[in-house]
């Protein structure tokens, strides 16, 4: 599914990845954990294609295809999605209409038809209805006034109707309580399918307990530095990264 | 004196001699009035970026020539020119149509008028000497500015509208300006509507003509608002490429009156649109706002001034300019807050989104403020879309134009928002719309 290879990128002259390698296999749920500064974020967004990152080396493979080359729209048409850490508020701009122009856009760039607007009002409430979204915010303007459990719900509902190959949740659970986490992690197992593969970012191994990982791996200074199996994930939570600083730092 | 003479432009030159071959040909009315209009302009001249109120908008250097007025089109000039229209055509409402500033009767809704409405063709009114003519100019501040002056000592033809009291037009009342030719040509419209106490009137102006033609349209609205009525007004300028549009609102407030006078602007190669409130009666609310998108080589200008003269206003303006490519906005907003006017309350706000950074915005916020117990304020940003906000929808599928194009009808939304009527909103946020399709 996804394999990157020697990922090495910066922003301003200050170096984040360090030559990064991880495979996700398809249908995987690959979890990433790794102290503050350790180039999580970075890692998310230079898969999503954000601009303002220098790629210096390496590749990000999606199922074959080197994707560094493509838009931010393109990479999401080919079925990458970002849930963000923080979603942006666009006053002015109705959830629904941008839901309805995401969906089209993705829909024409794979050359399909575009939705009707019942079939599109149908999915969308379905999908809300099991993320437990009121009606209400769906009229509103996307996430304008939203809670921070509110918007990461948007986030996922946005998952699942784009349908994406390739999912990155970026430390999706900050910012939610207990129930929320469970609408949440729910809504995201939902989505757990073949030939759909997740990376979790995560500071917590409390999001782990909800979307249990496949594979757990340690990022620390740009790098992958230890893989291991969803018992990492428990070791971590024992141990702090402690462990892992000291070895960077010698 | 003898040295402005002397620098004289053609196109001052070429106005004196219109007026004296137009004058001629006027209906009788007013004529002392059109007189002194044109000696006051004639004296000033026209303005050039050394008057202040003209700094961003040389109109000297502009107004190469003075277009010669348009005579009344031909029956079947007049339809094909009405017939390619298309602006508001999709709402029901009451219609006038002025074909190269000339009432098109045949094409006018003059026989079905409400009750309690009264219109009249200007001409006529100005021939017969009606009493509403009392009310033309209603706000003084306007009468100093040379680009009014020059429609009252030009003005052809228009309208008056009179709205009896507690009378609640549902209908609006749609203006057709439709401008058709070759070769260039002016006009001068001048529209009087009064509202009496508790009335409420819809007016919808929508103004086009040919692209390719330097026509030079100078249209007036002038608007006696008595106590407690409500004016909702809804201009659309979609002149053609080449068009010199001027065009002065000047509205007087009664007490608890409320007026909301929204203006989107795509057309022309330079535009100004000029705004003129004066608060009369205490209570009164306005809200102005303004949606101009501006692509390669046009200029735009919006110069309002709030004339606070009664305790309790309330005035709310919102510009919102989308400057695509190597264009110019100009927005000057004043406030004036008079010693009595205690209790005013008045907010205005520019906002320019540049798309690519070739264009340029000149802001000019300006408060007066001579009460001591008032809240007012002005505010003005200028930038390019938001990167974060663009990767955010990029992210999700949309191309950039898309994207950017989402931003920007959220936007100028914002100042399309308080258009009361449904179908009026409607029709603006679909010229947002064609303008980015055309755009992408």
């Amino acid at each position: 599914m996804l394999e990157i290879k020697n990922l090495v990128v910066q922003i301003e002259d200050n170096r984040i990845l360090n030559g990064l390698d991880l495979t996700v296999k398809d249908g995987e749920v690959a979890a990433i954990m790794g102290p503050n500064g350790s180039g999580k974020s970075t890692l998310s967004y230079v898969i999503a294609g954000k601009e303002d990152y220098e790629v210096l080396e390496g590749e990000i493979l999606l199922n074959g295809e080197n994707i560094l080359e493509m838009g931010p729209d393109e990479r999401a048409a080919a079925g990458i999605f970002l849930a963000f850490q923080y979603p942006l508020e666009i006053p002015g701009v109705g959830t629904m209409t941008f839901l309805k122009a995401c969906l089209n856009a993705q829909r024409k760039a794979r050359g399909e038809d575009e939705l009707s607007t019942p079939d599109f009002i149908r999915q969308v409430n379905k999908a809300a209805d099991k993320l437990e979204i009121n009606k209400e915010m769906l009229k509103r303007a996307l996430n304008v006034g939203f809670s921070g459990g509110e918007k990461k719900r948007m986030e996922i509902l946005q998952m699942a109707l784009l349908q994406p190959q390739f999912c990155v949740l970026d430390e999706t659970d900050s910012g939610l309580d207990i129930d929320a986490l469970r609408i949440v992690s729910e809504g995201v197992n939902a989505l757990r399918a073949e030939g759909r593969s997740l990376l979790v970012i995560t500071h917590y191994q409390r999001l782990l307990n909800h979307i249990v990982p496949d594979t757990v791996h340690v990022m620390s200074q740009g790098r992958i530095v230890k893989s291991g199996g969803k018992e990492l994930a428990l070791e971590l939570e024992a141990s702090g990264y402690a462990e892992y600083r000291a070895s960077e730092a010698a | 004196m003898a040295d402005v003479t002397n620098l004289r432009t053609p196109a001052e030159t070429g106005l004196s001699k219109l007026f004296e071959v137009a004058r001629m040909k006027f209906p009788t009315g007013v004529s002392i009035a059109r007189e002194e209009a044109f000696r006051y302009f004639e004296a000033m001249g026209l303005p050039s970026r050394r008057v202040e109120a003209f700094k961003y908008t040389d109109l000297r250097a502009a107004l190469k020539e003075a277009a010669p007025p348009a005579d009344a089109p031909g029956a079947e000039a007049a339809h094909r020119a009405l017939d390619a229209a298309k602006g508001f055509s999709g709402i029901e409402a009451l219609r006038l149509a002025f074909v190269n500033g000339h009432l098109v009767a045949e094409a006018s809704d003059l026989g079905r008028v409400p009750q309690g409405v009264t219109l009249a063709p200007l001409n006529e009114a100005l021939a017969a000497g009606d009493r509403l003519l009392e009310h033309l100019a209603p706000v003084s501040q306007a009468r100093e500015n040379p680009i009014y002056q020059l429609n009252a000592a030009f003005m052809a033809d228009g309208l008056l509208v009179h709205v009896a009291a507690g009378t609640k037009v549902e209908a609006p009342l749609h203006l057709r300006f439709v401008g058709t030719g070759a070769e260039a040509f002016s006009t001068a419209t001048r529209v009087l509507v009064v509202l009496e106490a508790d009335a409420e009137l819809t007016v919808l102006e929508s103004h086009e003509g040919p692209d390719g033609v330097a026509y030079q349209p100078n249209d007036a609205l002038d608007v006696v608002i008595a106590d407690r009525a409500r004016f909702h007004h809804t201009r659309l300028n979609g002149e053609g490429r080449e068009a010199i549009a001027l065009s002065t609102i000047s509205a007087r407030l009664g007490a608890g009156s409320h007026i909301e006078t929204v203006n989107l602007v795509t057309g022309a190669v330079l535009s100004r649109h000029q705004i003129y409130l004066h608060f009369a009666g205490e209570d009164a609310t306005a809200t102005v706002n303004g949606a101009t998108m501006l692509g390669n080589g046009q200029l735009a200008d919006s110069t309002l001034l709030a004339d606070h003269a009664a305790v309790g206003g309330v005035s709310r303006e919102l510009f919102k300019t989308v400057i695509d490519g190597d264009a110019t906005g100009v927005f000057q907003g004043k406030i004036i807050v008079e010693q009595i006017a205690q209790k005013t309350d008045g907010k205005m706000k520019s906002d320019c989104l540049l798309l690519p950074d070739e264009g340029q915005m000149m802001n000019k916020p300006e408060l007066e403020i001579f009460a001591d117990d008032v809240a007012c304020g002005h505010g003005a940003t200028c930038g390019a879309p938001d990167d974060d906000l663009l990767f955010y929808l990029m992210a999700r599928g949309l191309p950039r134009t898309e994207a950017e194009s989402l931003l920007v009808q959220a936007f100028l939304g914002e100042a399309l928002e308080s258009v009361t009527h449904e179908g009026a909103r409607e029709a603006l946020i679909g010229e947002v719309e064609t303008w980015l399709a055309k755009r992408a």
